[in-house]
């Protein structure tokens, strides 16, 4: 288990410097110089130009300059923000539970229905139900969720008035921050309209960002399904007279949700892709939009650190669940 | 000569059965009992078409503003007219020629980023396979680090250096989407490699060029053409996204992403302007992915009933 690890670690850490060395260019990329970008359109004194470039040690060697940047960073010095001049991280750690609960909220919806959905579509193949199954799964990922999130907006907002439009939270409510997850922290301040109201305006966003992953479980859980059913081992269980319910999920269920569990884990990259537009729309005020707004702002620091940070979770997540794997499958701990 | 060119009927028949199919026949055969993926087929020569007759099919130029006709309903809507099919957006254009040249666009963003992507991937991968050791981990220890990033964060993220524009977003996608090529263009490559053909060849003194191109390559062809027609879904939804979030094609292109991002406005108003450039980006991509899928069965041999 030890070797294994050490050479999951092997691949991270090269890539993880990769993400340090692309951050760290980004900034060395755009036209002109970080100074020129922060001074914007109206320019600046020499003089000051002159300061800045030595305030930020841009007239040091690049290599020093980037081991600079990653020892700050190891110590969670991302920079400041030019806009607001606020510490990066911080911001981040502000805004970052937003889009975890939404992240999760999405990946348990998505789990909920897509793997239900996936193992009725291999128990009942080439019927109707698994035609209509792998239908909707196809369009559900082949679904623009900017547009999907306008119409679930024109539908059970607009047209229903349902659901609110934006935000997290009624403005009435001001519930203390505990977790910065508003489902927990309303259900904290014991305020049952408050909780509510951050569930209703969960509903749709979550809808948005979990149909992509919802679509993709179901046809990975699927394709699993079909490959056990037809494993010997399914067999020998039905010869033996055990129940239809007892094979599916005894047998064939345990051993087909291997794979899917890899499928979960690389959904952490969708999630926080789909996060940038889904935030957008529904004025989420996670990373997602964070970062979009840095964008348009030319902040970046902003743009920088987010990138970092949306990346090393996206390694961290992936090492675990590769990690996870090996052990409980030793045919991948023992591959070369 | 003319006896050959004619042959008796009979023979033609007795013989016919021997002669294998051609792989394109071949291919066709299989893609056809797939219905998904002639619908998918047949959707993508339907936009194929309209780009191509852009200029000549849309009833109106995309970015002229009629400033008398803001928001017209489509025609068959109270206060509808058959001057605008499908009605006109919030400064007067008409929705019909927009979605029209629309197509072209996202065809034209699907062809150049898929196109980059795909030489470039092709490239590396062969150079990762062939040069195999420092070569091989350096090429795919870039690969996983373009992985690491979320393909949209990574698009933005290129667009943040480039600054925002069509062309630029074409580059970001063609980015997002190399370690895929990359990766399997070497794993193909590296599979063929240890075959006898591959030995044979190099022991007739076949360079290296000719080797990786003319001996290799075109066995790699297969899973290429369907992760390139799958790339095109993700080109045109990527570049779709770039251009809601103001980040991709700049008004008044009229590209279907950038028509939706200020429609969240005229959402309790004008339906028409929120739903149809959505529904165009989602029968592209939809056509694409069932194409792909299609051909991916039709293609592997291992599936093949």
């Amino acid at each position: 288990m030890i070797t294994f690890i050490l050479r999951r670690l092997a691949v991270v850490i090269p890539t993880f410097i990769g993400i340090t060395l692309l951050v760290f260019a980004l900034i060395r990329l755009i036209p002109g110089d970080p100074v020129e970008a922060m001074s914007g359109e109206r320019g600046m004194e020499p003089e000051r130009y002159a300061a800045l470039i030595a305030q930020y040690g841009l007239d040091r060697p690049l290599p020093v300059q980037y081991v600079d940047y990653v020892a700050k960073a190891a110590r969670g010095d991302l920079g400041r923000s030019i806009v607001t001049h606020e510490p990066v991280l911080r911001e981040f750690l502000d805004r970052f539970p937003a889009t975890l609960e939404l992240s999760l909220c999405a990946i348990v919806f998505a789990l909920c229905l897509g793997i239900p959905a996936g193992i009725i579509a291999a128990l009942r193949r080439n019927t109707v139900v698994d035609y209509s199954v792998m239908g909707v799964s196809l369009t559900g990922y082949s679904m623009p969720i900017f547009w999907w999130a306008l119409l679930l907006i024109l539908f059970f907002s607009v047209h229903l008035g349902w659901t609110p439009v934006s935000g997290r939270l009624a403005i009435e409510y001001d519930p203390a921050r505990v977790t910065g997850m508003m489902l927990i922290d309303t259900l904290l301040s014991d305020d049952e309209g408050a909780f509510l109201s951050a569930l209703s305006h969960l509903i749709l966003p979550t809808i948005a960002l979990g149909t992509i992953p919802l679509a993709t479980l179901a046809r990975m859980t699927r394709s699993a399904m079909l490959e056990v059913l037809g494993e010997d081992y399914v067999r020998a269980a039905r010869a033996r007279g055990l129940s239809p319910l007892r094979v599916v999920v005894r047998h064939a269920l345990r051993n087909a949700l291997i794979p899917v569990i890899t499928v979960i884990g690389l959904q952490v990259g969708t999630l926080l892709a789909g996060a940038i537009l889904t935030e957008t729309i529904f004025s989420w005020p996670g990373i997602g939009k964070w970062m979009v707004e840095a964008i348009h702002r030319r902040d970046y620091p902003v743009v920088q650190g987010g990138i970092l940070m949306s990346a090393t979770l996206v390694i961290l997540v992936n090492l675990i669940v590769d990690l996870l794997y090996g052990a409980a499958n030793p045919r991948i701990r023992h591959a070369r | 000569m003319p006896a050959d060119m004619n042959p008796p009927i009979s023979n033609a028949v007795a013989a016919a059965p021997l002669v294998p199919p051609s792989p394109m026949a071949e291919l066709w055969r299989d893609f056809r009992l797939n219905r998904g993926a002639v619908a998918g087929l047949v959707l993508v020569i339907t936009f194929l078409l309209l780009a191509i007759l852009a200029g000549v099919i849309s009833p109106h130029s995309p970015i002229e503003q009629y400033r008398d006709a803001i928001l017209v309903p489509p025609a068959w809507e109270d206060g509808g007219s058959t001057k605008f099919l499908l009605g006109t957006d919030a400064v007067g254009r008409d929705m019909l020629s927009r979605l029209i040249h629309g197509t072209r666009l996202s065809l034209a963003i699907g062809l150049v980023s898929v196109g980059l992507s795909l030489s470039l991937g092709i490239l590396l991968g062969l150079l990762a396979a062939w040069r195999g050791g420092k070569t091989d981990t350096a090429v795919m220890r870039m690969m996983d680090v373009l992985l690491a990033l979320p393909s949209l964060l990574l698009a933005v993220a290129v667009i943040a250096i480039l600054g925002p524009g069509l062309a630029n977003a074409m580059y970001a996608i063609a980015i997002v989407m190399l370690p895929a090529f990359v990766r399997l263009t070497r794993a193909t490559a590296l599979g063929e490699l240890q075959k006898d053909y591959v030995i044979a060849s190099r022991i007739a003194g076949a360079g290296p060029l000719r080797l990786m191109c003319s001996t290799v390559l075109p066995n790699c062809v297969a899973p290429l053409i369907v992760q390139a027609t799958l790339g095109f879904s993700t080109a045109i939804l990527d570049a779709a996204a770039l251009g809601f979030l103001g980040l991709g094609a700049q008004p008044p292109t009229p590209e279907w992403g950038s028509m939706l991002s200020g429609a969240l406005e005229f959402i309790q108003s004008a339906w028409w302007v929120v739903s149809l450039p959505g529904f165009a980006i989602l029968l592209a991509v939809l056509a694409f992915n069932l194409m792909g899928d299609g051909l991916r069965d039709a293609l592997d041999p291992k599936l093949k009933r």
